[in-house]
């Protein structure tokens, strides 16, 4: 069967990829666009590691099709820093020690954007649910929910 | 000042930002899974979809046909291995067993067991070859749990296994691999002398490490036999020795580069996928990637043992503990091998005692094989111990807190498995705990404290560090231990103590087999102790070689130059005589007096100074749902001194978050006909952020006296108190002792309803 070609635009670019019907999104970003920073934790939407955003909306790509892409904005873990300027989710995870193997942090911080574009002023609990769709196994959480309560507090400060 | 006298140390102790750090942020750090070669290959695994059957045939023959295949093979692909002892650092494990565990041979034994794979241009190829390969299974009876695998007439899973450690050998072959006592003093004896004896089983659940990464690599078999390995693991060095042997290649064949690891907790410390790419690889003639999804990892890779764990201690009235007695029966999946040795020899550690006796049997079940899993087997009777110390304390009515304190292990106590404790951190880590705020904040009702303490050996071993001075006056230093949590770290700050530079000038690397020296994998919480050690050790090579060179260029004796802050100073007689070289100058001018400056160290690290923990916990039970809510937790450790804090904090909350996890939810659940019901993390529920609450640290810090910044490893400790804590602290809530892991709520909920029953 032929592919589809589907139009989107990824991290502010516009891109254009060939896709099969059944590829997911995380197949398409990982294998066709070589965007790897999105990662497949269980394929299953079970794990977060592959959160990407949506028109802003946070989903796990896993669960998504590529043609599914066509006309919308897609925003990945690659997009989140401004050139060399760190975002500063990304800044506060590294000063906390909020990561020990990295596997899940582009999912975390992708997920901790999202909640942060919609809640500038989470309480601990907030955040503790709004993360419960993101799996670590190495952290116990403790360090990426101070991170994150942290740059809140910052970004607030800085508006 | 420092254990050895050095003066106040500059680095060591300070939360530096990790040298990976930025890549991990922003995605472009390299897993496993993320690696790829031109014109490479998708490999997937055929796995048994039964317990335990016999193999008559597989034939491959409409696989091969299909379009795109290009190559498939099976165990007959795999030389015959004979039986010889696997050095895996935290377990036993043989090489016969690990190539029948990477590809079933003669029966598959168990599901999710690999019997045949395929590697073809797309993963729809692949797929469909493997739905093509037709295997001719004999279906036989299985055996999932440990004490029904050891009753006479149960399904045998191995004929040539007659139990070791029993005397007379025994004439028929059983799935109990091998028997083992350890002992001091006289035990029997002592129990006459004790005013109360508690005597209890206990039962916990098998559990997966649960790394966030599953198992990937990519392999190519060049023609002129040269293999090429891109993996995550524990250590390459592992990955290359496992593969020559199992696949009968010289190691100098065989150069593996180690990618970002995403999490192993032990589980990573074998191979699975790794020769199924390389014999693939030679039968097409081109790269292979493998990776496992997420249910071939529970089906087929970890995890640790579920087991039994009968225990009997005997104290005196005032709360002398005077003898203790533990049975341990591990199930070790489906080859000999659980980690019942390590659960024997830790199980009473954190006692000063006199008389004790340990008893394990090691067993094979229907299950996938056992891998490490952070401080393999110490969780498990670890679990036993101390909620029998806890039952102790409540029938002395004693402080649970101040019942350890009295029988805590230290200096000169002599543990159980042999050796007579240094300096060690129990006592003070229960002091910890007894002065934490936690310890006095009132509770509701329904609301429980618990307290466990816990021990791990830690490990030291073999380990090389390179240390290459830049002509710019910064440094590289090579390692060959990938980084798990953080030890690039670790390494760069320990160089740049010794070097006296900042350490941002320091780039940590994690090499590959064929650019460093040898290194035992990252594991027994040995990184940061042992190649640490390496690298302080190579550091300290090259600044022998820059004040040498300062000598000659102040044309002095060596000996009358010190390095002081990155740099070369005149000392003695010639004090004051010669402006100091710095490093940055030394490294320019190093082509000028005498070449490029490089050390490398490769050593033995022995002294690994052993661990202990203490975890209190609060918790509230629901009894109407039976849910567990932790409401407040503190673990507190001594990690002989933390080179990175943070990071060592961040062990000890992970690990007892994996231990939290044990206690309250995980578990494997098996259909009648031995198949996994849950291999994924819908259903095998690991903790998550709404579960749980800040993890609160106590770092202690009694120094090793064996490192040379008295480091301690701290990463496998911290798993090993939480659920017998988690245990006690739902029997404060309700007054209800849980035997049995895990303590999810429906088993909480019953015992509630059974405990209701009979009050009426």
């Amino acid at each position: 069967m032929a592919k589809h070609h589907i139009s989107t635009t990824i991290n502010g670019e516009p891109v254009e990829f060939l896709c099969n019907t059944e590829q997911t999104m995380l197949d398409v970003l990982r294998d066709e666009l070589h965007l790897t920073g999105t990662k497949e934790g269980c394929a299953t939407g079970d794990c977060g590691a592959c959160s990407i955003t949506v028109d802003g909306r946070l989903v796990c790509s896993c669960l998504m099709l590529g043609v599914e892409a066509e006309g919308h904005a897609i925003q990945t873990i690659e997009g989140m820093a401004d050139g060399d300027q760190l975002h500063p989710l990304q800044q506060k995870f590294l000063e906390y020690a909020a990561l020990q193997c990295g596997i899940c942090t582009p999912g975390f911080l992708v997920a901790s954007r999202a909640l942060l574009e919609r809640n500038p002023n989470p309480t601990e609990e907030e955040a503790r649910y709004w993360l419960a769709g993101n799996l670590c196994r190495c952290t116990g959480y403790d360090k990426i929910i101070r991170a994150v309560l942290d740059t809140a507090a910052d970004m607030r400060g800085a508006s | 000042m420092a254990p050895d006298g050095t003066p106040d140390l500059k680095v060591v102790g300070t939360r530096p930002i990790r040298p990976d750090g930025v890549d991990k942020v922003t995605g472009r750090a390299q897993f496993g899974a993320d690696f790829q070669l031109p014109g490479q290959l998708v490999g997937k695994v055929l796995r048994s979809p039964h317990a335990h059957a016999r193999i008559r045939s597989i034939d491959t023959s409409k696989a091969e046909a299909i379009p795109g295949v290009k190559a498939v093979m099976t165990a007959a692909d795999m030389p015959e291995i004979t039986s010889e002892e696997a050095f895996v650092g935290e377990g036993p494990a043989d090489f016969k067993d690990m190539s029948g565990n990477t590809m079933a041979r003669d029966k598959a034994l168990y599901d999710g067991h690999a019997v045949a794979a395929v590697a073809a241009t797309s993963a729809a190829a692949a797929d469909a070859a493997l739905a093509a390969i037709e295997v001719d299974y004999e279906v036989l009876p299985h055996v999932i749990d440990v004490e029904d695998a050891m009753v006479e007439g149960a399904p045998v899973l191995h004929d040539d296994m007659f139990t070791s450690g029993v005397d007379p050998k025994p004439a028929t072959p059983s799935n109990v691999a091998k028997r083992m006592v350890f002992e001091l003093g006289d035990v029997d004896a002592a129990f006459e002398k004790a005013d109360i004896v508690i005597e209890r089983k206990y039962k916990t659940a098998p559990v997966h490490q649960g790394y966030i990464e599953p198992h990937a690599c990519v392999a190519q078999y060049a023609a002129d036999g040269q293999v090429q390995i891109y993996c995550s693991s524990q250590g390459q060095f592992m990955v290359r020795a496992y593969v020559a042997k199992l696949l009968g290649i010289d190691i100098s064949e065989i150069r593996v580069t180690p990618l970002e690891i995403g999490g192993g907790f032990g589980g990573k410390t074998l191979v699975y996928l790794e020769p199924l790419a390389v014999v693939l690889s030679r039968k097409s003639g081109r790269p292979v990637k493998m990776a496992m999804t997420r249910e071939e990892v529970f089906r087929g890779s970890g995890p640790t043992s579920g087991g039994t764990v009968w225990v009997k201690i005997g104290a005196k009235r005032d709360g002398t503990i005077v003898a203790g007695d533990a049975v341990l029966k591990f199930q070790a999946g489906a080859y000999a091998g659980s980690p019942v040795g390590p659960g024997c020899m830790t199980a009473f550690a954190v006692y000063d005692l006199q008389d004790v006796r340990i008893t394990g049997y090691d067993v094979v079940t229907n299950r996938p094989k056992v891998a490490a899993y952070r401080a393999p087997g110490a969780p498990i009777s670890n679990f036993g111990v101390e909620s029998a110390v806890d039952e102790l304390a409540r029938e002395l009515d004693m402080d649970p807190v101040e019942l350890r304190l009295k029988n805590a292990a230290k200096k000169g106590t002599k543990a159980a498995y042999g050796p007579t404790f240094g300096d060690i951190g129990c006592v003070e880590t229960l002091e910890a705990v007894k002065n934490h705020p936690n310890y006095n904040v009132p509770l509701g009702p329904n609301q429980g404290r618990g307290v466990a303490a816990g021990f791990w050996f830690n490990i030291g071993g073999e380990s090389s560090a390179t240390v290459n001075i830049n002509e710019d006056g910064t440094a590289v230093v090579a390692t060959g231990n990938p980084d798990i949590g953080g030890s690039r770290a670790s390494m760069a700050m320990m160089a740049a103590e010794v070097l006296g530079i900042d350490v941002e000038r320091v780039r940590p690397i994690v090499a590959d087999t064929s650019s460093v020296g040898y290194c035992f994998l990252t594991g027994g919480s040995r990184v940061t102790f042992a190649t640490g050690m390496a690298v302080v050790e190579a550091s300290k090579s090259a600044v022998n070689e820059l004040k040498a060179r300062a000598a000659k260029t102040w044309d002095i004796p060596v000996d009358a130059v010190e390095w002081e802050d990155g740099r070369a100073v005149p000392a003695g007689s010639n004090a004051g005589d010669f402006e100091p070289l710095s490093l940055e100058d030394l490294a320019a001018k190093s082509g000028r007096t005498g070449g490029p400056i490089a050390a490398t160290s490769s050593l033995n690290a022995q002294g690994a100074g052993p661990g202990f923990g203490t975890h209190l916990v609060d918790v509230e039970v629901d009894r109407e749902t039976g849910h567990v809510k932790v409401l407040r937790y503190l673990a507190t450790q001594d990690a002989g001194r933390a080179i990175h804090p943070s990071y060592v904090e961040g062990q000890i909350q992970g690990g007892a978050v994996q231990g939290i996890g044990w206690a309250l939810n995980e578990e494997y659940i098996y259909d009648d006909k031995g198949r996994l019901e849950n291999p994924g993390f819908l259903d095998y529920r690991i903790p998550v952020a709404s579960d749980l609450p800040m993890i609160d640290t106590v770092v202690v810090e009694v120094p090793n006296p064996r490192h040379p910044y008295g480091a301690r490893g701290v990463g496998e400790v911290p798993i090993v108190p939480p659920m017998a804590a988690m245990a006690n602290a739902i029997q404060d809530a309700i007054g209800i002792r849980m035997t049995e892991l895990p303590m999810s709520p429906p088993k909480v909920r019953k015992a509630v309803d059974e405990q209701a029953a009979a009050e009426e």
